[in-house]
């Protein structure tokens, strides 16, 4: 969101059959959203193929056939991997090309956010916020989406799934660096946050889960409020506004 | 209200139609993108990419993390190769491998070749390690063995030496990838002298205060810790030092790499 946004003029009853444009999105935020997109999509795959070579998790230092594991999982089937037939190999050249690129992406998201005040401005909760926290989910209970005024800001569920799911990219690096024996060589105590190898594979996986249900919710969240409006605002940046609603 | 419904349920459609699309994309597309050559070689900018931030990352040397005796894993898996084929090793493992002896050769000034016995009398390291499998599981061990940057010394590795390259008695089938199987072969590897001369890269002939077992690697194994499981070459012959890892079997530097395995195994 941008400045324009927050300065344009209240969307006046006439205009309502012609909705407000805002310029919603920056370029960057544009650019590193469909990165990220495409990267988890990318890694997702090739992550499941890679756990189909051992899919058992386990907890500590250590894990492997004779050591009781926390969860079996089944096997992954081959529409949701990447490549389709079982390749480790071939996995882990995707998986590791996609971790480089989303970590670039997401560090140049982080950067710009930064200076841009992008992060202060839109995704900082407001003490306002988190007062209209269950009338928030109390909306989206009732798939009622903001209109006029209040579609021109994240609300405050959408600033915390943003946030989280910020956070969750960051943990996802974190433990799959751990999963790497020379990563472990020059930074120990990764083994140490994470209690274990094996723990941070486990963690690395709850992680990934946690984010495909943000993806999941996120793609609900688009076709509920306007899927037209919402991807077309993500590619080109301009959002129409939902007219005010009538009062009752 | 009504609206809202028409219009989502509009969009359900979209998006379910964009996703069945995007699936069926998704299993030709990836497949087909995975046995191209070009893509292939993009991908191989990651590896690059990994191999020098390590190297970078592990410039002063660092070692990996020693774990206590107690740590120790009850059973630690055996992968690949778990008892060599033919009548030469099984002769060698009734001799208890008495005559079993270590080369070290090319690229060297003064080609060595070491029997058990001799190697048991240098110094020694012992460690307590963490084995990390490409497939995700992880065991620790205790190995004992010979330092092989002490080896290499003794040697006397030439200035045009680059890579040290590991022979070893096992011949170990492929697995399914790209569709199909893939070939059988002897089982080799390497490593960037950087590796071979770390401190804790050793030459194992005992595990957990015990001989190596044959499913372990008896009577020698690589030991690399700061590399995937299969760096480690068990059931060793010979070590030879080369400029180039062109020309060896496949030329990717070892048995799993030949198969589309990375060769810097640090992650």
């Amino acid at each position: 969101m941008t400045a324009d946004a927050a300065t344009a003029a209240p969307a006046s009853p006439r205009a309502r059959a012609k909705p407000e444009l805002i310029y919603r999105h920056a370029l960057v935020v544009r650019l590193t959203h469909w990165i990220n997109a495409a990267s988890i999509f990318a890694l997702v795959g090739s992550g499941l193929n890679i756990l189909n070579a051992h899919p058992a998790l386990y907890w500590g230092l250590q894990g492997n056939d004779y050591a009781d594991p926390l969860a079996r999982l089944p096997a992954w089937p081959a529409w949701i991997t990447i490549p389709s037939y079982r390749d480790l190999a071939s996995a882990r050249h995707w998986h590791f090309m996609f971790a480089w690129i989303l970590v670039a992406s997401g560090l140049v998201y982080l950067a710009w956010s930064l200076v841009s005040r992008h992060g202060w401005r839109d995704l900082r909760p407001t003490l306002a916020d988190l007062r209209a926290i269950p009338r928030s989910i109390l909306d989206h209970a009732r798939l009622r989406h903001p209109h006029g005024e209040g579609a021109k800001r994240y609300n405050v569920l959408q600033k915390f799934a943003y946030l989280g799911v910020i956070a969750l990219i960051a943990g996802m690096a974190a433990t799959g660096l751990t999963l790497s024996p020379g990563v472990d060589a020059a930074a120990p105590w990764l083994l140490d946050l994470f209690g274990g190898r094996q723990s941070a594979r486990t963690l690395h996986f709850v992680f990934a889960s946690l984010i495909v249900l943000f993806v999941v919710v996120h793609l609900v969240e688009v076709v509920l409020a306007g899927p037209l409006n919402e991807v077309r605002s993500m590619i080109t940046g301009r959002y129409a506004v939902p007219p005010e609603r009538d009062a009752g | 209200m009504i609206r809202v419904s028409r219009r989502a349920a509009l969009g359900a459609g979209i998006a379910g139609s964009g996703l069945a699309l995007a699936g069926c994309a998704k299993i030709i597309s990836a497949d087909k993108l995975t046995q191209s050559s070009a893509f292939e070689r993009v991908l191989a900018y990651a590896q690059v990419w990994t191999r020098e931030s390590q190297r970078f990352l592990l410039s002063g040397g660092a070692l990996a993390r020693e774990y206590p005796a107690s740590d120790i894993s009850a059973h630690f898996r055996a992968n690949g190769t778990v008892h060599p084929a033919g009548e030469a090793y099984a002769q060698a493992l009734a001799e208890g491998f008495a005559h079993w002896t270590l080369q070290i050769g090319g690229l060297v000034a003064r080609p060595l070749a070491l029997t058990l016995a001799e190697l048991r009398a240098l110094p020694a390291r012992t460690q307590v390690t963490r084995h990390d499998c490409v497939e995700g599981w992880s065991a620790i061990g205790g190995w004992t063995g010979a330092p092989l940057g002490l080896l290499l010394r003794a040697a006397g590795v030439l200035p045009s030496a680059k890579y040290a390259v590991f022979y070893c008695a096992d011949v170990l089938g492929g697995e399914p990838a790209k569709g199909g199987a893939q070939s059988p072969g002897q089982y080799y590897e390497s490593l960037a002298l950087v590796d071979a001369f770390h401190p804790q890269t050793i030459i194992a002939y005992a595990m957990n205060g015990r001989p190596l077992e044959v499913p372990h690697g008896a009577p020698l194994r690589l030991r690399v810790e700061r590399q995937l499981g299969y760096k480690h070459a068990k059931y060793l012959l010979q070590i030879q030092l080369v400029d180039s890892l062109a020309g060896i079997h496949g030329g990717a530097g070892g048995y799993w790499e030949d198969r589309g395995y990375d060769w810097y195994a640090g992650i």
